[in-house]
């Protein structure tokens, strides 16, 4: 597969900015639907606002590029009005957990058979680095200019406890566990979603002392940890560190699902 | 001739319902206009309910009732909010087991609740004992439309007993203790 | 055959949903419109079409513009405060063309006001509120027969223009029952599909596009960003953006004429009333009681665009009356385009203009 096989090329160059991690979400994501050999006719991307819901607009399928936080309840429509239609959903934290947070426990609880992808960047990176419901605690932004002092939300444990049948958890230095969490939610029915915590350079980055795009990629390689090797540390009765997050497939059961092409 | 009926009781004595089923027997087998409005609230039992069915010859303009010629009260609560007033002109036929309340207007005085429960064995029937005295006293509509209409609004299996209830309405009009 | 039922407006309103086509429906329970989606809950799934409860007015929204993307007919109903919450998504709908129908029967508002009680205060939001410029159409039944037949023909202009298209209907109307004759068959308009070689937002000569409907491998961009003949997202260009925006709005402005739908009764007359929904009735009974009186009489069933054609076939009228369940906002369209005195009679807390109190306001000015 090159890039060419999916992308819009009179869209391009994208806009976003250098060293951000949702072309490697893109790339990863665009290489698991290909694998599926989903055919480009019955494949529909949605998203709603924000960088990550740029995405279905560089992809050459019909796509969907809706209001903010909405984008569930359009692909839920598009899908129970034509199961036949693979979907696939791109959002961020900002869009899916913050004003998209109800359309998200009740797509989840709906268990409505499609692919939800999340681009984790900790921040509302389109309009200019604000604070959102996954920036940690003690974190800059330019609403946070004192340090987040919110609790952050835990996506996964949200999908999860809401039904959803698929989650997952990554990061963009995780490229191939990414492509291959991504390609398990695509096969799986019913409702998954993958989480990718991505690096933001230009607003994130930035203000919380990642000088390089590298050294926050690296932060995120060396504060994830998998499951089984967090259970297996408290076992022990050893101490996980606050910054730590956990990363892999975190749920895969076989829930009532809605909307499954039959 | 516009005739304006207005029932009213408490929340699930069927007064709603009643108000439907004579509407459909005027429009589907009479052939004739129709319109059915209602009062709604908040609560979906108790408090007093009202409906009111207009019906005519001529195609119904104004769907709200104004002056209401024809009165069926099955409550004491019923009677004080939406019968009292009843104008001397109109007829009221009243269920004389829950109404205390006589107006000036001429009135059928029919037991309507007493005798469901205990000639036909369920109270439920009420409201179509009424519908029978109602449709014997001012044949507002014919009885074979009346009937008809009943047997579309009941549930399946109540039939005969709806029946029965209607018949029971009949009977005790043409027994009853009218006053002027 | 055509065949006589005594039906609720709201079960009228469903059902011509259904004669015309409508296979999908996303609601949230709301007074007074609840009987719609009920109705449609039994029904849908037993035509193979879909009915979702959603999680609230903009969910409700939402699903019907991604359903409708699938190439199929969508409706949902609501009533003040899901309206209020639909508004977002009626902008996305009117920016990115996508044929709905969106029932509202009225109740009073402000904010959660009177949920059982009949209003027509939302006929300037169903016009104007989401931001930004864009036109719509709203019907307005006065009858429970017209319940059926204005939401059938809803579905044909929703395809037709390719916009959201309003049945601004009240309680009073949704809720009451009576006669209607169901027509044997209704007249079905489809969507015109993107033709081979056009660009999926290029408009033909009535500024309408081909719809590119999903799955059928045109491979559209739908978005609610600015967008070019592609569909490609460009909103820094103000050409564009000015060229897009007056094709949405002139695309129905300019197609007024075809879309409306009015009775001018007495077009001599010299005091002339004006209304659609419920007060119809009103003004009906007074003419019926008063035959031969000469007061004129212009009945809409299209509100938006507003015909104001309708107008000019009441030469001698010297004033216009106004009775509407609200402050008067229709009465304010009214006055744009008439030099002579336009008199709102507002009607607000639920009850409908009696005969006598029309009667009583026309005596008033004569």
């Amino acid at each position: 597969m090159t890039f060419e096989d999916w992308f819009r090329v009179d869209r391009l160059p994208h806009i976003y900015c250098a060293g951000c991690g949702n072309g490697t979400v893109i790339n990863c994501t665009l290489a698991a639907v290909d694998e599926m050999g989903w055919n480009k006719k019955e494949t529909v991307f949605v998203s709603g606002i924000g960088c990550s819901s740029r995405a279905p607009g560089y992809i050459m399928t019909d796509s969907l590029h809706t209001t903010h936080g909405r984008a569930l309840a359009f692909a839920t429509g598009v899908k129970l009005a034509n199961p036949a239609l693979n979907i696939v959903v791109f959002t961020g934290d900002g869009d899916l957990a913050a004003i998209g947070g109800n359309h998200f426990i009740h797509a989840c609880r709906r268990n409505i058979d499609i692919t939800v992808v999340c681009m984790n960047n900790q921040i509302y990176g389109m309009t200019g680095g604000q604070g959102s419901p996954t920036t940690p605690i003690g974190c800059l932004s330019t609403t946070t200019p004192y340090g987040s002092a919110e609790p952050a939300f835990d996506l996964c444990e949200l999908a999860i406890a809401a039904g959803a049948n698929y989650v997952a958890r990554w990061t963009s230095y995780h490229v191939k566990e990414f492509e291959r969490a991504v390609k398990a939610g695509l096969e799986t029915p019913g409702f998954s979603f993958i989480e990718a915590l991505v690096q933001c350079p230009t607003y994130f980055g930035r203000r919380n002392k990642f000088k390089e795009v590298t050294d926050q990629v690296e932060y995120l390689k060396t504060h994830a940890i998998l499951r089984a090797k967090r259970d297996r540390l408290i076992e022990k009765g050893e101490r996980i560190p606050d910054d730590m997050f956990i990363i892999g497939e975190l749920a895969r059961r076989n829930r009532p699902a809605m909307g499954v092409k039959l | 001739m516009r005739h304006e009926v207005r029932f009213s009781g408490f929340g699930g004595q069927g007064i709603i319902l009643s108000a439907v089923i004579l509407g459909r027997a005027a429009v589907i087998y009479d052939t004739k206009f129709a319109v059915q409005t209602q009062v709604y609230g908040p609560e979906a039992r108790g408090g007093a309910s009202m409906s009111a069915v207009i019906i005519d010859d001529e195609p119904i303009l104004y769907p709200k009732v104004t002056n209401p010629d024809i009165f069926v009260i099955m409550s004491q609560e019923g009677f004080e909010k939406y019968g009292a007033n009843a104008p001397e002109s109109a007829v009221m036929v009243l269920d004389s087991s829950l109404v205390q309340s006589r107006p000036k207007c001429t009135c059928y005085e029919i037991p309507a609740t007493q005798e469901a429960k205990q000639t036909l064995g369920r109270d439920i029937v009420a409201n179509i004992v009424m519908l029978g005295a109602l449709v014997a006293t001012t044949h507002i509509v014919t009885e074979m439309a009346l009937e008809k209409a009943i047997l579309d609004s009941v549930p399946k299996g109540t039939e005969a007993l709806n029946t029965k209830a209607m018949k029971k309405g009949i009977e005790l009009a043409a027994a009853g203790s009218k006053k002027a | 055959m055509t065949k006589t039922e005594f039906w609720q407006g709201n079960t009228a309103c469903a059902e011509g949903a259904l004669a015309a086509g409508c296979t999908f429906f996303g609601g949230y329970p709301i007074t007074p419109s609840t009987e719609v989606a009920e109705h449609m809950a039994v029904k849908l799934p037993k035509k193979k079409g879909v009915f979702v409860q959603m999680e609230d007015e903009i969910a409700s929204m939402a699903a019907i513009i991604g359903a409708s993307w699938t190439g199929a007919r969508v409706m949902t109903a609501t009533s003040g405060p899901g309206f209020s919450l639909m508004m977002e998504n009626i902008g996305f709908a009117a920016m990115t063309e996508t044929p709905c129908v969106i029932v509202n029967i009225q109740r009073g508002g402000p904010s959660t006001g009177q949920p059982t009680m009949a209003a027509q205060g939302d006929m300037l939001q169903c016009r104007f509120g989401s931001h930004g410029d864009y036109s719509v159409i709203a019907l307005c039944p006065a009858s429970v027969q017209e319940m059926y037949e204005l939401t059938a023909r809803a579905f044909n202009l929703a395809d037709q223009y390719r916009v959201p298209v309003f049945l601004m209907a009240d309680e009073i109307i949704g809720h009451m029952r009576e006669r209607i004759t169901i027509p044997e068959k209704i007249d079905h308009l489809s969507r015109r599909e993107l033709a081979a070689g056009k660009l999926p937002f290029q408009a033909d000569t009535d500024l309408i596009p081909g719809f590119a409907t999903f799955g059928k491998g045109h491979g559209v961009h739908v978005t609610g960003l600015t967008h070019d003949e592609r569909g490609y997202p460009c909103t820094t260009n103000p050409g564009v953006h000015a060229a897009l925006v007056q094709r949405l709005v002139n695309k129905i402005e300019n197609a007024r004429n075809a879309i409306a739908d009015y009775d001018v009764i007495n077009p001599d007359a010299r005091q002339v009333v004006i209304a659609y929904g419920a007060p119809v009735r009103t003004v009906q009974q007074v003419l019926h009681d008063r035959k031969g009186t000469d007061i004129g009489f212009l009945r809409l069933r299209t509100v938006w665009p507003f015909p104001e054609d309708a107008l000019k076939k009441f030469n001698n009228a010297r004033m216009f009356f106004i009775p509407e369940l609200n402050m008067g906002q229709i009465a304010r369209e009214i006055e744009r385009h008439v030099k002579v005195p336009v008199i709102s009679l507002p009607k607000l807390g639920g009850d409908l203009h009696t005969p006598a109190e029309l009667i009583k306001d026309l005596e008033a000015h004569k």
